[in-house]
This record gives C-alpha cells, structure tokens and sequence, in this order.
C-alpha cells in the first residue's frame, strides 16, 4: 500500500509573528520556515507503517511555492521516498488544495492519506475532511492511534468529550492529532541522501485546479492587547485582589 | 430562508454551543432554523424550538446519525441546506469534523471559527495562533461558518416556540462506523462554558498532583484544564487541553499553575476576563497576560490558595 503525505511550509511555530503596518498580512519575509508541525507526525506515522512492513512507499507532496521543496527534502529526509511539488504562488485555500490533492490521488492511487489536522498558519482545520468529500472516501478526522485492518482501520479520535474509536473503510483521509507519535529528527546521512531521492514539479494547472482565492482578505490587524497586570505579593493578597479588586470570587 | 444552524447535541439535551451560534447568526441577520441531526432526538428539537429568536427546527432521525458521522451526516446538511444563504455550525470537534465535508460537497470555501460578524458576507478570524485577525469576505453562494463559541454571548434558551418538522435523511454511506467511545466523567463544569477554569502545566510534574488544582476548582466552581506539555507527559487526558489546537476557552476567572505561556496555549486562554498565573518563574511569558502574576513554588500557593478561599 501506497501512502500519500501532504506538507505545508508554514512560519516555525516559535515564532512570534508581526502584522504588516500596511494590514495586508503577516510578515514572512526573514522569517524562520519550517514543515506545519501537525505534518511531520503525518510524515513520521507513514514512514512507520513503511518500517512495519503495512506500506511499501510514502509519497510525500506539497502545495506551494519553490521553497517548499526545502519542506519536501525534510520529509524525504525523515525517511519519505519521494516528492511532489505544485508549485502555486500565494495563499491556495483549502478547497483549492483538497482538488489539486484529489488529482494527485487519481495518478498515483495511494491507499491512505495523512495529513495533519491543521495548520498553524491560517488554522482552518479543513483540508482533510474536504479531500474526504472529493474523492468520496471515508474520514477519520484528530487521531491519536490508528489500527490497519484487511481493507479497513481502527482510528482512535480526539474529541471534546474524551476519545472517541471508528472504523473507516479503505481507501481513507486521516488527519492526526499531536498525540499520534513523537516525529523523529533527521540524521545528518539522512539529509545527504534525501538530497538524491526524486522530487518532481508540477503546477496546479496540471489537475485543472484554478487556486484563485475565494475568500478576499480585507485586511489582517493586531489583536487587541490585554493591559498589563500587576505581580502581588502572597497569596492572600491574590485572594484580596480578586474578591475586592476583580471581584471575580 | 437565510440561516441554517446545526445543532450540537448528544442526542439527549441541546448544548449551549448552539446557543451562542444563535447570536452569531443574528448578528448577519435574517430568520434562522436549527436542524437537529441525530439518533431519538425529539427532546434536543423541543429545547432547540424553545430557543429564543429561532423561527424553525427540522430534525433528521435515524440510527446511521447517533455517533455523527461525517460521512452519513455531510450529505443530510446539503440537502438541508438548499436555499439558505448562511449554515453555521459551533466549532465543536463534531462539528469541525463534519462541516468541511459539508463545504467541499457544496464547492464552498468554508470560514472557520470566526469571532466576529462584521456584516452579512463580511467575518473576523484568528490567523497564526491569535496573533492576528484576518477579515474576510465571501461571495459563495452560500457560506458555511464555523463559530468561536467564547466570542458570542448565548441566546436565551427560553422564549421561543418554534414549529418542529421531520425530514427524511440521505441514508448510510456504509462506509464507516462506531466503535466505541471512551469519556472523561467529571462532576465539575465543562471546560468551553465554565465560568472559572484552573489549569496546570508541566510545572505540575504529576498527574497526582492534579488533585491539588481540583481542590481549588471544586472551591471555585471551576472546571480543570491543562496545557499541552501536561496532556502529552499523560498527567491529564487530551479533552483538558486548552491552546490552538485544543479547547479555546474565555471564563471571567482564568487561573494558570505552573504554566510558562507558550504561544500556543496562550492561544487558547487570552480572552479570559481575568487571568492569574502562578509560576517560579518570574520569566515566564504567561505573566505577560496575567493581570495578576504570583511568583512562588506552586506547591506550597496551591494549598494556601485553597486554604484562603475557605
């Protein structure tokens, strides 16, 4: 079985980011880039199912602009064995994404796809339950254990009542939760030999997909900032503070 | 026919997330239906009709809607959603799961969890975490809109006397099914709706010593949260987690213990009305949104802040 991991390239996650003055977006340039967190357990869980003998090949593939082939060759050097990139400038949504990523399907028929749950630039959360719709497959949706079965599998959901286990049919769309596996780092001969493992590039003309946003971004401001507080002194003066001064309690 | 609202249930009561999409949905104005999809769920359609400002409910019952399956579930709200010009749903984890499915079948862009209705076709959204809010227009045809329920005040539960009708659903896909569901069992509040919350961080060391903040919140009425790092060290389960990707919460009294303040659980947290941190460390970020900071051992402010709220 062929399994299919899409990356994003997002803003490192320790980074704090800066609205433009302008409102126009936030500032990427000299900004430290790295592979969407949520991702690289996508990435880590295939390359396991690969190590457990349940896959014979992790394609991974990204959406984006050229730089995103840095993401891609981090993947590869994680252990994925090979990479698609298509190439699209600007920010493609998700529905524009789930299409290119249903043409990507239909030339290489993979079994599975894993994709993370979201990213943690624009958080929509969106991505994988739209493929799911397209292509008509079942969704197993914030996973933290997947169980492959003869033609199914067992996903073991995160909700906001607790957990939650289903069984989908295969072909599937999971999208993981941070608690599926420990992404590991890649080693220096790892990242030599990723340098030679095939990457190709293709554009989203190729799947037919017109990436023109549908949504228009008016602007993008500041939050509003909390004033700042006060450091007390005990604990009693905490109890004071918040009975006499907040008077929450 | 202007806003669809799908309800969040559990198939016995009506959960205040759809309450305070309510609000969101009057704020766009026009007249608004809930749809009530489910398994038995006639006594969820007479809360949701009991609503106040809400003009219409249908209900879609069948055993293939108990455990809201996207796959079963997506195809119902399509056919549901015919002519209405908005469909919102809370951004709940059923209702994340589900309402993407939704929009890829309707060729739609979805909006996810917005904070604010600027007007009809015009929302607010949080980018990168919160650290920026994107507003965002739509033409789509219809929209479909998931809510940040902490940022809608809930509509009245009572006032309302809507007319209930029953519809047909689209059947079972057949291609997936329950298993089973494991959930956390707690007396206290719950965690999106509390009106105070008390969270540890991986300062707690322990999930023992959790029972040291539960004393605390059984004190205040308070339901018990956690940031990342204590959910993934296995001190608490995965539904405590409040931050970007966990629960976003925003109580009148919001107490962090042992938590630094990292961006992503800041995320989560921000809009409390009030924020106290307890942290040894002076340096932590998550004094930098305290409104009160107490810097000291939280083992021993712990139990005397229990100790003082006697």
């Amino acid at each position: 079985m062929k399994v299919l991991v899409p990356v994003k390239r997002v803003v490192d996650y320790n980074v704090k980011v800066r609205v433009k003055a302008d409102e126009s977006g936030v500032e990427t340039a000299n900004v430290k880039m790295s592979m969407n967190p949520f991702d690289e357990i996508s990435v880590e869980e295939a390359i396991r199912l690969k190590e457990a003998g349940k896959a014979t090949e992790v394609v991974v593939v990204s959406i984006g602009t050229a730089q995103s082939q840095d993401t891609l060759r981090n993947a590869l050097a994680m252990g994925a064995d090979r990479a698609i990139l298509v190439e699209a400038d600007g920010e493609v949504e998700p529905l524009a994404v789930a299409k290119i990523l249903k043409g990507v399907i239909a030339e290489e028929e993979p079994g599975l796809v894993l994709l993370g749950k979201q990213a943690i630039d624009d958080d929509s959360n969106q991505t994988a339950q739209m493929l799911g719709a397209l292509t008509g497959w079942p969704q197993a949706t914030f996973v933290s254990k997947i169980e492959l079965g003869d033609g199914s599998m067992e996903a073991t959901r995160e909700v906001d009542g607790g957990l939650e286990t289903i069984k989908v049919n295969m072909p599937a769309v999971v999208s993981v939760d941070l608690r599926l596996n420990e992404p590991r780092y890649a080693s220096l001969p790892n990242i030599m030999k990723a340098k030679k493992k095939p990457l190709d590039t293709k554009a989203a003309a190729d799947y037919g997909v017109d990436v023109t946003p549908r949504l228009k971004t008016l602007k993008v401001s500041e939050p509003p900032a909390r004033a700042a507080g006060i450091i007390v002194g005990s604990v009693s003066e905490l109890v004071e503070k918040l009975k006499n001064e907040a008077k929450v309690i | 026919m202007t806003n669809l609202i799908i309800a969040e249930h559990d198939n016995s009561e009506l959960k205040a997330a759809t309450l305070h999409t309510v609000t969101a949905a009057q704020a766009a104005g026009g007249d608004i239906t809930i749809a009530v999809i489910g398994e038995g769920v006639s006594a969820v359609a007479e809360q949701a009709a009991k609503v106040a400002g809400v003009s219409k409910v249908v209900t879609v019952d069948g055993a293939e809607y108990g455990h809201q399956l996207a796959e079963n579930v997506a195809p119902v709200i399509v056919a549901l959603a015919e002519g209405y010009k908005n469909v919102w749903a809370p951004a709940t984890t059923a209702a994340k799961n589900t309402m993407p499915r939704v929009a890829a079948l309707m060729d739609v862009q979805q909006i996810s969890e917005i904070t604010a209705v600027v007007s009809a076709d015009t929302f607010e959204r949080p980018i990168y975490a919160g650290n920026a809010i994107a507003t965002v227009q739509s033409a789509e045809s219809t929209n479909i809109i998931t809510v940040r329920t902490t940022s809608f005040e809930p509509a009245a539960a009572e006032g309302g006397s809507a007319a209930v009708e029953s519809v047909a659903g689209t059947g079972d896909a057949g291609i997936s099914s329950f298993v089973s569901a494991a959930v956390t069992e707690s007396e206290r509040p719950e965690l999106t709706s509390a009106r105070v919350v008390v969270s540890g961080g991986r300062g707690m060391q322990s999930g023992d010593n959790f029972a040291m903040l539960e004393k605390v919140a059984d004190k205040l009425g308070a339901a018990v949260g956690a940031s990342r790092a204590a959910v993934d060290a296995g001190y608490v389960p995965n539904d405590y987690q409040v931050g970007q990707t966990g629960k976003v919460v925003a109580p009148e009294l919001y107490i962090a213990v042992g938590i630094s303040g990292a961006i992503q659980h800041l995320a989560g947290m921000k809009d409390s009305k009030v924020i106290v941190a307890i942290n040894k460390d002076e340096e932590a970020p998550i004094f930098q949104v305290a409104d009160y900071g107490l810097v000291a051992d939280l083992f021993e402010a712990v139990p005397a802040l229990e100790a003082e709220l006697d």
